[in-house]
């Protein structure tokens, strides 16, 4: 009787402890949120939204500032898309060859080192880009700058596949080994099996990771503040320089005004990255619940 | 009597205590990261001397620091520009009486790579290059190479003086590559023989090429004269009455000693 109740008030602390933790890593996150709003909102009084999203130039210092960051989104975009056609096949194929073809001793230094690259601060990524990556591509494609979209890319590439390698590895290593048994089973070889059984059933997985991979190479600052180049042109080639929206939030922060048209102006394009990660996130869920792997029957 | 004696001996004791307090504080230096390097030696300097008395020195550009005097959150705001009538505004409403103490000059300079062939450019000649209007180097005596802009950010203290002085307030083209440091700057300029970029005497090595201006090399003497077109002054922002021990680092700045960590560092004393 007596246990029985000590155990109920164990339980019960326990429970409301948690629940006041993951209260607290909730608000914490609802007051970051207000305070965005708060601080970018105020931009709005005097710019309208249209400007602001589809204006061309971004001049925040001048008399009087123009605060368009039409070409500070289209280089996040560029550089996102480019870094994610680098990144997915390899991240996926890495992924495939790591979680059905590599022997067990491959396996075992493979997949530590892909997750060591994980381990790489992106400084070190940027530093590596901005002065070994940077002049080499200047020399050996003999282009005015080497601090431009490609270069952004490549970078955000390296920054990205692990992420997508290790999560698609864990999505192709739970497929259940009755399919991939029933398949053989069938008469189809190593390959029909990969491509038609075990890709198609990890596809909520792996397309999980894709968008995590992505909205790495999105929200990533320091990178593309050091390797970008920073010029606030709508790329049109992969030689120009461009500058994506993080880069412009962390480069000039520190020197605008404190609550100015610019300071507001910066924290607006806070807001903006933050829904575009925002989409990330949904889709990336939407497709993880979409795809859901139930039972062994899906297929 | 004896007792007496001893509660004298602690009084005194007690006296001596809140005397030497005074140069006991702990001083946050915080602004500009053109003013750094100055503020970190003449802190470790003035602190060798007054071993009682702790300084911490941080960057994070003058904007930050001039942001940070407003609302009291450090000692001495340090600056590469003056302060803006919008943040003069938000002083007054805070009730914060800022003081400006002018402790050195810095002398901006465009720096090519070693490579470039270019001996010299007008103010003009600049101006047109950062606007881009001349995208060529073989416009300005260069090889047949297209000018890559290197430009500090819109919002620092460095990009300021430029536009000021050469672009006189016209837009810096948006095809030009903004930096977040000098320090990126002088090395994207040393990495790459199609770049123009600026920098604080200070910066340059023997990696750049400091290009003369209107003929007129960039020196401590020209910044001085006031013949080298491309000069400002640095500032330390303090707030109020000043403290004992804020009044002492200010007054060893300007020293003679504090002088010469000024030219050390690459800067411009304000007096020989």
């Amino acid at each position: 009787m007596h246990a029985a109740r000590k155990r109920r008030i164990t339980e019960w602390i326990i429970r409301n402890t948690f629940l006041v933790l993951s209260m607290i890593s909730i608000l914490i996150l609802g007051l970051i949120a207000l305070f965005l709003f708060q601080e970018g909102l105020p931009l709005f009084r005097s710019v309208s939204l249209r400007e602001f999203l589809l204006g061309r130039f971004w001049y925040p210092t001048y008399a009087p500032p123009e605060f368009g960051i039409f070409p500070l989104i289209m280089a996040s975009v560029t550089v996102t898309l480019i870094s994610s056609l680098i990144a997915v096949p390899l991240g996926i194929f890495s992924a495939i060859y790591v979680a059905e073809l590599a022997s067990v001793r491959i396996k075992e230094i493979v997949k530590p080192v892909i997750e060591l690259l994980a381990a790489i601060p992106s400084v070190v990524i940027g530093f590596f880009g901005m002065t070994v990556m940077a002049p080499l591509m200047q020399e050996i494609l003999d282009i005015p700058t080497g601090l431009n979209v490609l270069n952004a890319s490549l970078m955000l590439a390296l920054m990205a596949i692990p992420t997508i390698s290790s999560i698609s590895e864990d999505a192709l290593h739970s497929v259940r080994r009755e399919l991939r048994e029933a398949s053989y089973a069938l008469g189809a070889n190593r390959w029909e099996t990969i491509s038609r059984v075990v890709f198609p059933s990890a596809l909520s997985g792996i397309s999980t990771a894709v968008i995590l991979g992505m909205s790495r190479a999105i929200g990533e600052t320091m990178v593309v503040l050091m390797v970008c180049g920073g010029a606030a042109i709508v790329p049109d080639s992969l030689f120009d320089s461009c500058r994506p929206l993080p880069a412009s939030i962390a480069a000039e922060m520190a020197e605008a005004p404190f609550r100015g048209m610019h300071y507001h102006a910066l924290f607006a394009t806070g807001i903006v990255l933050f829904f575009i990660t925002l989409g990330f996130n949904i889709v990336a869920d939407h497709l993880a619940n979409k795809y859901k792997q139930v039972g062994t029957a899906t297929l | 009597m004896n007792f007496k004696k001893m509660l004298g001996t602690c009084w005194c004791a007690a006296s001596l205590t809140i005397a030497s307090g005074a140069l006991a504080g702990n001083l946050v230096i915080k602004g500009s990261t053109t003013v750094l390097p100055i503020a970190q030696k003449a802190a470790e300097d003035f602190m060798k001397k007054n071993p009682s008395t702790s300084i911490s020195v941080s960057g994070g550009g003058s904007g930050e620091g001039v942001k940070a005097i407003i609302d009291g959150t450090c000692d001495i705001a340090t600056s590469s520009r003056d302060m803006k009538p919008e943040e003069l505004t938000l002083a007054k409403e805070k009730g914060a009486e800022i003081v400006k103490h002018s402790v050195a000059m810095d002398c901006v300079a465009p720096v090519v790579h070693p490579d470039n062939k270019v001996t010299g450019l007008t103010l003009e000649q600049l101006k047109d290059i950062y606007m881009g209007k001349i995208r060529n180097w073989k416009e300005v005596g260069g090889d047949d190479k297209p000018i890559v802009v290197v430009s500090r950010d819109t919002s620092s203290g460095t990009f300021e003086i430029w536009h000021e002085k050469v672009l006189k307030k016209e837009k810096v083209t948006p095809e030009a590559q903004m930096s977040a440091s000098s320090g990126a700057v002088a090395q994207i300029v040393s990495k790459n023989r199609f770049a123009i970029g600026y920098v604080g005497i200070g910066y340059i090595n023997k990696d750049l090429k400091a290009v003369p201006v209107n003929g007129v090399r960039a020196t401590p003497e020209t910044a001085l004269d006031g013949s080298f077109p491309v000069s400002r002054a640095l500032y330390f922002f303090t707030r109020g009455e000043l403290k004992d021990d804020i009044k002492a680092f200010v007054e060893f700045v300007l020293s003679d000693d504090g002088q010469k960590i000024v030219l050390e560092e690459g800067f411009v004393p304000l007096k020989k």
